[in-house]
């Protein structure tokens, strides 16, 4: 069991934070202080966003933290630069979450293989197709160890389930509700839905996201799964900050 | 009039999981995978369902006007030398040739029973179309348009607001046609359960460039009967169309997409030129990406962002072009020429003052090569003259050349 992703699930069951930042965010060399500083307060999981143009799945606020880093001149040319040393200070798994354009442009074995040397340990891609990823891509993430982690929502039926559980590796994105990210939802609508992914009993672990902000949303999200993943919240908290360690601190320290 | 058949199996046509040759495909995260996968089922049925059938060509014909005619245009055929048609889709109800697609969608999605659509548009032409058919069928309509749109389209915005519909800026990324798809992308995706996306063009995740090119094939199924009547042959030698995401191309060369004797032309906007840094000439300047949930060719940085293109029509103002246009080009099934914004605005004039028809800015592209394809004296050349100057006119009257207008 290598993968840091495995490591942290073996080890903890419950309430595991994952945190998402957009890299190259706030400015084009936050991207190690934002994960030092999140790892110093406790975030179990950090979820790194490659920044893209046109990101379908986002709202306004994580797109114009992309559009904001983008500007910055974040590319995966230069996270990979960044991310070159990182492991020797972080130790927590760390996720790339982006879409698909900029990741074929690069080469998707050129991209798997970097993430391996760098020690990143699983990657989201939410606009690749399932049966893409099994008949093209699978082989080699495997190859190179990387996990790739599927998103299910509450329009996603049984079956359908079972086989993104099949596929995926490390854990399961849940998504809280039918929503781009930001969004707010009465999470009392989505007590069916997870009480229909904790019976189903999937070999993966499950993290909510989607609506998780505070702590009240992050202990109801837990109740039902292995923990969840804040992103708009966070993004909101170091957007206009002028001390990055402290506003981190802060957040975490609110929702744990 | 009848909605083209099953053509799986044909080279130029989508395939089973949603390809034409390696374009295309759905990639969509899962949010989206409920409504597009629902629209993957049932697009098929639906449309050959004598029912539905029957009533989309009604409304085509008794609401749209529809068949539009196919026009001889005498002293533009004297000027370029070759018998030049026009099919008048700018005679269509709304001025363009979007309503086709906008009256099958509107009449899918009551089949589908969605209560509420959504749209996007850049020129305001889609989106005027959509507002349009929601107002017929008392259907809520929200259209998502660019910010920056929405300034230089004023009277399209004025028309939407009165058929009904809500017009939503899209302010994120350049506040044009690209992001307003974003939106009402997002939209859908936080409505998935009663809400139809009529998405205007030949692109975007399967079925919608099939769909809409299904929708949009009225025009080659007329052609081929009227050029039959006037010539006595079904074929031309030329079909030319403008291409932004390539819906009025498509629907003008579906029928002859198997018929090789046919040669079909595609221009695109070269805005100040290919390479000038302010074009929108996607298969000169595009490499293959995903964009809108399709594969396929796209203008883009070297790090897979993607570029705002130019071109002085909001129509044609699109990073991308529709999978099976992409598939036209690799395969060189179809020729494809640039107009620059100059080029078009000349072809305009030119049009107006030859045979009295104010031309959309769109249209003009297609227009302003007919000096370059190097036509004989006997070819039969159909023009896809896809909707009406009214729009352009602000644009029109700005740039009008010194030589033209009163004498007095």
């Amino acid at each position: 069991m290598s993968n840091r992703i495995d490591q942290l699930f073996a080890a903890k069951k419950n309430g595991i934070l994952n945190i998402y930042c957009t890299a190259g965010f706030p400015e084009l060399n936050d991207t190690l202080p934002v994960m030092r500083s999140l790892q110093a307060a406790g975030a179990d999981l950090i979820e790194l966003g490659m920044p893209f143009s046109d990101p379908l799945a986002d709202g306004p606020v994580i797109q114009d933290s992309s559009t904001r880093a983008i500007r910055n001149g974040m590319s995966l040319r230069v996270l990979f630069e960044q991310l070159k040393d990182f492991r020797k200070e972080i130790s927590v798994p760390v996720v790339l979450m982006g879409y698909l354009n900029p990741v074929l442009l690069y080469g998707i074995e050129n991209f798997c293989k970097k993430c391996a040397e760098v020690g990143v340990d699983g990657v989201i891609l939410p606009d690749l197709p399932m049966d893409e990823y099994e008949s093209d891509y699978k082989a080699i993430f495997e190859q190179y160890g990387l996990h790739l982690i599927f998103l299910v929502t509450p329009e996603t039926n049984d079956a359908r389930l079972r086989k993104i559980d099949g596929l995926s590796r490390g854990f399961v994105y849940a998504v809280s509700s039918s929503s781009t990210t930001g969004k707010d939802k009465d999470m009392s609508h989505q007590q069916q839905y997870f009480e229909r992914l904790k019976g189903m009993q999937l070999k993966n672990p499950v993290l909510i996201g989607f609506g998780i902000k505070d702590k009240a949303t992050f202990d109801a999200a837990c109740a039902y799964s292995n923990g969840a993943i804040i992103g708009t919240a966070f993004i909101r908290a170091i957007e206009n900050t002028t001390n990055l360690d402290t506003a981190i601190r802060q957040f975490i320290a609110g929702v744990k | 009039m009848k909605i083209a058949e099953n053509t799986f199996g044909s080279r130029y046509h989508v395939d089973e999981k949603g390809f034409y040759g390696r374009f295309g495909g759905a990639y969509v995260p899962e949010m989206l995978y409920p409504n597009v996968e629902e629209l993957q089922t049932n697009y098929l049925q639906i449309l050959r369902d004598p029912g539905f059938q029957q009533e989309f060509e009604q409304l085509l014909r008794d609401y749209v006007g529809r068949p539009s005619p196919l026009y001889l245009a005498k002293r533009l055929s004297e000027k370029y030398k070759a018998n030049i048609y026009l099919k008048r889709e700018d005679l269509n109800h709304t001025g363009a040739h979007k309503v086709n697609n906008t009256i099958g969608q509107i009449l899918l999605a009551k089949r589908l029973g969605k209560t509420r659509v959504i749209a996007e548009t850049g020129a305001g032409q889609h989106g005027v179309a959509t507002a349009t058919v929601c107002a017929l069928m008392g259907i809520e309509c929200v259209v998502y348009m660019g910010s920056i749109d929405i300034q230089r389209q004023a009277p399209n915005v004025a028309r939407m607001r009165m058929l009904g519909a809500t017009v939503v800026p899209a302010t994120s990324g350049s506040k044009t046609l690209k992001d307003a798809t974003n939106e009402a992308i997002r939209d859908w995706i936080n409505n998935p359960v009663n809400t139809h996306y009529i998405l205007g063009t030949a692109a975007g995740p399967h079925p919608y460039p099939d769909m809409v090119s299904r929708f949009q094939s009225v025009i080659s199924e007329e052609i081929r009967k009227q050029l039959l009547e006037k010539t006595g042959k079904p074929n031309p030698d030329y079909v030319m169309a403008c291409i932004g995401g390539g819906s009025n191309a498509a629907g003008a060369y579906y029928h002859f997409l198997d018929e090789p004797d046919v040669k079909l032309i595609a221009v695109e906007a070269g805005g100040k030129g290919v390479n000038s840094g302010f074009s929108a000439a996607t298969t000169q300047l595009g490499k293959l990406g995903i964009i809108h949930a399709s594969k396929t060719l796209l203008m883009q940085t070297e790090d897979g962002q993607i570029t705002e293109p130019h071109s002085i029509s909001a129509g044609l103002d699109y990073p991308g072009i529709g999978p099976l246009h992409a598939h036209l080009y690799e395969t060189g099934r179809a020729t494809f020429l640039n107009a620059t914004d100059d080029e078009a605005l000349q072809a305009a004039y030119e049009l107006t003052r030859l045979e009295g028809i104010i031309p959309a800015l769109e249209s003009s592209h297609a227009l302003a090569k007919l000096g370059e394809v190097g036509f004989k004296p006997d070819d039969v050349v159909v023009v896809c003259l896809s909707g009406r100057g009214d729009k352009d006119m602000e644009t029109y009257i700005r740039n009008l050349p010194a030589n033209t207008g009163d004498n007095a």
